[in-house]
């Protein structure tokens, strides 16, 4: 195993074409069905990295830490900026005029031929490894053991904000009507535990753009857009280590 | 130290406050407090100007308290810590480092050190109090906080961690001080070295709040805990300098040998750490300039942006460079040069304590992935509620140790 080695910015160089179809197999089979280790980074990076968390491929059962294991899968391109997402999100949730739990980035890339500008939703990562959780002193945020899910507990919240320092996505904001820190929860209390399957803006989105399941589960949208061949997959800020569930590819 | 170097009246006061404390003796409080109104004109005009000014703060928070946090104060959900955060950290700074330093003669025996021991374990006391009352005005829910840090503790939080340890290092100063005031010198070196004991660990797990936050590349690393070790003790001798200066001006007397050779020593530690201190500051900066392109953007910030002000003229030239010439210069003999150069440290420390509060948020988070809404750097600016907790907890510090002054006399301890 080489620790220390590894450093995300090398990988940036690496083009997804120059892996082999063997290459691209060889990592479909052990890492992409564990989000730990797929949450290295890209798919390029989690190939490099998949030595350095599997001492061998068996070890790489066909094991997900949670169950199910919620996820979002965001078909980048897809996103008009239509904000429908935005507006279901904060009917649903409550969410006030100065906070916000997801919203949408614009980046202008000019030389781009036709379209000129990207759009990347953004929201809280139900991270694996979640920096808010560890730096709350008193847990009143948490990462529910069951469906994975960092939840907040309302009523321990003290309003240190160390969450939101901690948090590598800037998904965290003071309620003051809850008198607490709030931020996505995957829609859990409104929708997921109410028998809806889809979160409020995965239901609102228009075009496809994000996409909402359980990735442990073969037959969910989530699983097959993540195990396709072709496409790479990437998350944000991967260098932080703190394990997105949320995922990036375009197509 | 012999007896006879001692100022008989000293000895006659020290006296007198023991057995206040021992016997509680009606007329001794009572001439006590006669004592204490004696005071001179300028005394209480100092007394009322600080008493004003927590007072106002007071008011003033409590209105903040009333229209909710969101519209007092300026922080926002990208820069949410701002001054009261890094005022709160500068007044523990200040706390831990008086209690290192006056551990140095409490509880490791060195004379020369021993004669600030009680005023700086009072200021140490009074500084934490300060840093609390600051925190509780910051912190959303501070009640629930005295309820959950107990029930529902999560021992992987540095906070968690730092709160609960300063908490012990409150309660063994002031019982160190106790001990100090009624004469028991034993007890008060082990409650010395408890309070010191909890206080560098509550200290380094204040640094490394900061240097654990892996999403923030400007604080990431074993750097902060040491640091702030580091520069808490330089705050500790810039303060025992400071109000030792002060305490004696209040009280209109002059220092005695034993005095002035314990701020002599004070006054080359603090040179030395001084040292230490740049140091810090020119690596950090140094390897801060080859970093990943966050913490870059930060440096250059510092260096040449927005807060090059704060860095060059109060950081640097007020914090670091002028201090240190006036100390060297001072030989640890003068002591007006002395003040000047503690004075000049206070301001720039504090300063120091804002700018690595605040500039380690202005890099935006996605700053890397070059979209618009992040594509420059955050603004924050202290709101005036904001201001006036901080000038809130200067007074406390205020009020406090010119009570001090006069409620235990000057301070003064038998030398041993
Ligand atoms: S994205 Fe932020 S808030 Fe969400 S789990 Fe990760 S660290 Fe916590
Ligand atoms: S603000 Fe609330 S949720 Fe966040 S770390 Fe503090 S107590 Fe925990």
């Amino acid at each position: 195993m080489k620790h220390g080695k590894f450093n995300p910015d090398d990988l940036k160089e690496e083009k997804s074409n120059s892996l082999s179809i063997i290459e691209r197999r060889e990592f479909l089979r052990i890492g992409l069905v564990i989000t730990g280790v797929f949450a290295g980074g890209t798919i390029l990076s989690a190939i490099s990295n998949i030595n350095k968390v599997f001492a061998s491929t068996e070890e790489v059962a066909e094991k997900y830490p949670y169950k199910p294991h919620y996820s979002m899968v965001i078909r980048q391109n897809l996103c008009i900026d239509c904000e429908r997402c935005l507006e279901a999100c904060i009917i649903t949730n409550d969410v006030p005029e100065y906070g916000y739990r997801t919203a949408i980035l614009q980046r202008d890339v000019p030389d781009a031929i036709g379209q000129k500008r990207e759009f990347i939703p953004v929201l809280c990562n139900q991270c694996n490894n979640p920096p808010c959780v560890r730096a709350c002193p008193v847990k009143a945020t948490y990462k529910d053991k069951q469906h994975g899910i960092v939840m907040m507990n309302y009523d321990k919240c003290i309003g240190c904000k160390v969450c939101v320092m901690a948090c590598p996505y800037n998904a965290r904001y003071f309620n003051e009507e809850k008198h607490s820190i709030d931020k996505c929860n995957f829609c859990i209390d409104t929708r997921l535990s109410k028998g809806e399957k889809l979160t409020a803006c995965t239901a609102a989105c228009p075009t496809g753009a994000r996409n909402f399941g359980d990735l442990s589960n073969p037959d969910s949208e989530v699983y097959k857009l993540v195990h396709q061949i072709e496409k790479p997959v990437w998350v944000l800020r991967p260098e932080v280590g703190a394990k997105p569930n949320v995922f990036y590819m375009k197509g | 130290m012999p007896e006879d170097v001692k100022p008989v009246k000293v000895s006659e006061i020290v006296k007198d406050v023991t057995r206040s404390f021992d016997s509680s003796v009606a007329t001794t409080w009572y001439s006590n407090l006669m004592e204490f109104l004696s005071g001179s004109k300028s005394f209480y005009v100092l007394l009322i100007i600080s008493g004003i000014m927590v007072f106002i703060s007071a008011m003033s928070s409590a209105n903040a308290i009333n229209m909710g946090y969101r519209h007092a104060y300026g922080v926002t959900r990208e820069v949410a810590w701002g001054i009261l955060i890094s005022t709160y950290i500068f007044f523990v700074v200040t706390s831990t480092g008086l209690c290192i330093v006056s551990s140095i003669g409490h509880v490791f025996g060195i004379k020369d050190f021993m004669p600030i021991a009680k005023r700086t374990v009072f200021l140490a006391v009074v500084t934490i109090m300060a840093g609390f009352t600051v925190i509780f005005l910051d912190i959303e829910n501070p009640f629930r906080m005295a309820i959950y840090n107990a029930i529902s503790p999560n021992l992987t939080s540095n906070i968690w961690w730092m709160g609960t340890l300063y908490g012990a290092y409150m309660f063994f100063m002031i019982v160190e001080f106790i001990f100090l005031l009624i004469g028991s010198h034993k007890y008060a070196m082990y409650s010395g070295l408890l309070g010191l004991i909890s206080g560098i660990a509550a200290h380094s797990n204040l640094g490394a709040i900061f240097g654990m936050l892996h999403g923030r590349e400007y604080w990431y690393g074993p750097y902060m805990p040491i640091y702030f070790i580091a520069s808490a003790m330089a705050s500790g001798c810039a303060a025992i300098i400071f109000f030792t200066y002060l305490g004696y001006k209040v009280n209109n007397e002059m220092m005695d040998k034993p005095m002035e050779r314990s701020l002599e020593a004070v006054g080359k530690l603090c040179t030395l750490l001084l040292t230490v201190i740049m140091f810090f500051a020119t690596w950090k900066i140094i390897t801060g300039l080859v970093a990943a392109s966050g913490k870059v953007e930060a440096i250059k910030a510092m260096l040449a942006g927005p807060y090059s002000l704060n860095f060059w003229l109060f950081e640097v030239l007020i914090g670091m460079v002028i201090p240190f010439i006036l100390l060297l210069r001072s030989k640890g003999k003068n002591i007006n040069m002395m003040f000047t150069a503690s004075l000049l440290m206070i301001i720039g420390i504090f300063i120091m304590r804002y700018d690595l509060v605040v500039v380690g948020q202005i890099v935006p988070l996605y700053h890397d992935l070059g979209v618009n809404e992040y594509s420059s750097l955050h603004k924050y600016t202290p709101s005036f509620y904001e201001i006036m907790v901080v000038l809130g907890g200067m007074g406390v510090v205020a009020t406090s140790f010119l009570l001090g002054e006069r409620v235990f006399k000057g301070h003064k301890s038998e030398i041993h």
